[in-house]
């Protein structure tokens, strides 16, 4: 049963909508005013200068990358070794675990947001490192925000493995960490890179507990887009987003690219 | 197996403890800040259901969010229809448009929607720029654009359960009833559709719990003027600072969001969900 001509209409004009906004960025990007507008008669590259000659833009960029990073190295390795732990040994109690685990996912963000505000500001008092506004503050905020995404993506991984051979090594006399590290790891290796890339992906995006958690120091990028959005409409915000929206068109087109090679190749 | 229990608890017990000292302890403090700030007592609890303001507040979210999920649902099944039932070709052009805004973030789009709603925006550009209308449009800091920046971030989320039941169904069911003489309108309403309720449903309760908990979109393009519960457990944290008032609020935010996922959990089974 083939889609009919209307149906066909009707997910082109969402598909259409889904675009819209990010086409709608682009020609904003380019004009030559200092408020929100559509360029008449120039286009002005000076919004993409903007972002080179203002440090705060390259800052908060490297920012983002390293509270990326750390949050998501983090949230990984404990969703690995978690997921490891309910796959191999199966515990009565998994699904509870496996449920609380998930909490920060299912939670609203706003109620994280708060939890994880009165989590870094009793910290403050004891420490400068692990504190509100404070980069490993919010990488380790963002660990606990990204891990549960991991522990899906890396369970979804496990679940295509199949036991026997996990058995097979057991019965042979391998003791756990060969079982880990000779047989389940090199099976799932590409899920667990999967859940590292969506965990930075996440984190380099997560901006409603971010919002909570800093407020003059530790400006990260989203942070930063917030603060130009909230007042004065500041279009170098539209050149950035037009940098990041060609990120991920790129990411996207070639993953589709490599999938099609793969699947005609099979 | 005492030296098996033990690998077991080293494995398991990192995140556990992780998440138990860096979430659900400061939940608990949370919730005690609701009841101790300003003065000991459920007083602040009081407040957020007899407040009319709080009130009108919460009324307003769930409207707004009840229009988003029908929007969004709707919109959701066409695309996943040609997404799931297509010709190769139209399968990838569905997919693209599903995922490229899926991955972009949620402060890139919402400015995507003032960059094409705002006064000097695409639209009103265009239109005056034809001669159609002479004053702009306001269709930012309302709820028309609030909801429409909600019900576009949330279409490709709803997708996902939605196609997998699409992708679920048995083909030769189509085959019976076209052998028996059903039209093709009919085949799809009094079988195809009810047969993917559980996938609305799903995608319905899902865009709803993640609606309520919104707090960029609205506060972007509803500009401060219609403001959803999110933004005002935000502002009476940092701007009229009433931690009680907002803890509590956050904790009955969350009440609700629980029974809607206990439901949830009830009417579909998750791993059916994720496909």
């Amino acid at each position: 049963m083939k889609p009919t001509p209307i149906a066909v209409f009707l997910a082109f004009a969402v598909a259409l909508f889904l675009l819209l906004p990010l086409i709608a960025v682009v020609p904003v990007s380019f004009t030559p005013a200092r408020f929100l507008s559509m360029p008449t008669d120039i286009w002005s590259l000076r919004h993409y200068q903007a972002l080179l000659d203002n440090p705060a833009w390259l800052q908060s960029i490297w920012l983002s990358l390293r509270i990326g990073i750390l949050s998501s190295v983090i949230a990984t390795l404990l969703a690995l070794m978690f997921s490891l732990g309910i796959w191999m040994f199966r515990p009565w109690f998994g699904s509870l675990l496996f449920g609380f685990v998930l909490l920060p996912m299912v939670a609203p963000p706003v109620v994280s947001a708060i939890t994880l505000y009165f989590f870094l500001t009793t910290l403050s008092k004891v420490n400068d490192i692990v504190a509100y506004d404070t980069w490993v503050g919010v990488a380790i905020a963002h660990a606990v925000m990204i891990a549960p995404f991991a522990v899906v993506m890396v369970s979804v991984a496990l679940a295509q493995v199949d036991r026997r051979i996990d058995l097979a090594a057991r019965g042979f006399g391998a003791s756990v960490s060969q079982r880990i590290f000779r047989v389940i790891l090199p099976n799932i290796k590409f899920g667990v890179f999967t859940a590292f890339f969506l965990s930075f992906v996440l984190s380099w995006e997560e901006i409603g507990v971010t919002l909570f958690i800093t407020s003059v120091d530790a400006v990260t990028l989203p942070r930063m887009m917030w603060m130009g959005l909230r007042d004065n409409i500041d279009p170098a915000i539209a050149a950035i987003s037009v940098i990041l929206i060609i990120i991920v068109i790129t990411v996207i087109l070639a993953k589709t690219a490599i999938t099609f090679k793969l699947s005609r190749k099979s | 197996m005492k030296s098996d229990k033990l690998k077991s608890a080293l494995l398991l017990g990192p995140l556990v403890l992780f998440l138990g000292l860096a979430y659900l302890v400061p939940f608990l403090g949370v919730m005690q800040w609701s009841v101790t700030l300003p003065e000991p007592g459920f007083s602040q609890y009081g407040k957020a259901v007899t407040d009319p303001l709080i009130q009108s507040v919460f009324f307003r979210t769930f409207r707004i969010c009840l229009i988003v999920t029908v929007c969004a649902v709707a919109a959701a099944y066409a695309i996943a229809y040609v997404w799931v039932r297509g010709t190769p070709a139209q399968r990838l052009v569905t997919e693209l448009c599903i995922l490229i805004p899926f991955w972009i973030s949620v402060l890139t789009r919402a400015f995507g929607w003032v960059a094409l709603l705002s006064n000097r925006g695409l639209i009103n550009t265009w239109l005056q720029a034809a001669g159609i209308i002479s004053e702009p449009l306001t269709m930012v800091r309302n709820e028309f654009g609030v909801v429409l920046g909600m019900a576009h971030f949330l279409i490709p989320f709803a997708v996902f359960p939605i196609a997998s039941a699409m992708r679920s169904l048995d083909e030769r069911v189509f085959l019976a009833a076209r052998g028996m003489g059903a039209s093709r309108l009919r085949i799809f309403w009094s079988i195809f559709v009810p047969m993917t309720l559980p996938g609305i449903f799903g995608a319905g309760l899902m865009v709803f719990v993640f609606a309520l908990g919104f707090f960029i979109t609205p506060a972007i393009l509803g500009g401060g003027r219609s403001v959803m519960i999110a933004e005002l457990i935000y502002l009476r944290l940092f701007q009229s600072p009433d931690w009680g008032l907002g803890a509590a609020i956050s904790v009955i935010l969350m009440l609700i969001v629980g029974a809607l996922l206990i439901l949830m959990l009830r009417l579909v089974r998750p791993n059916k969900m994720l496909g």
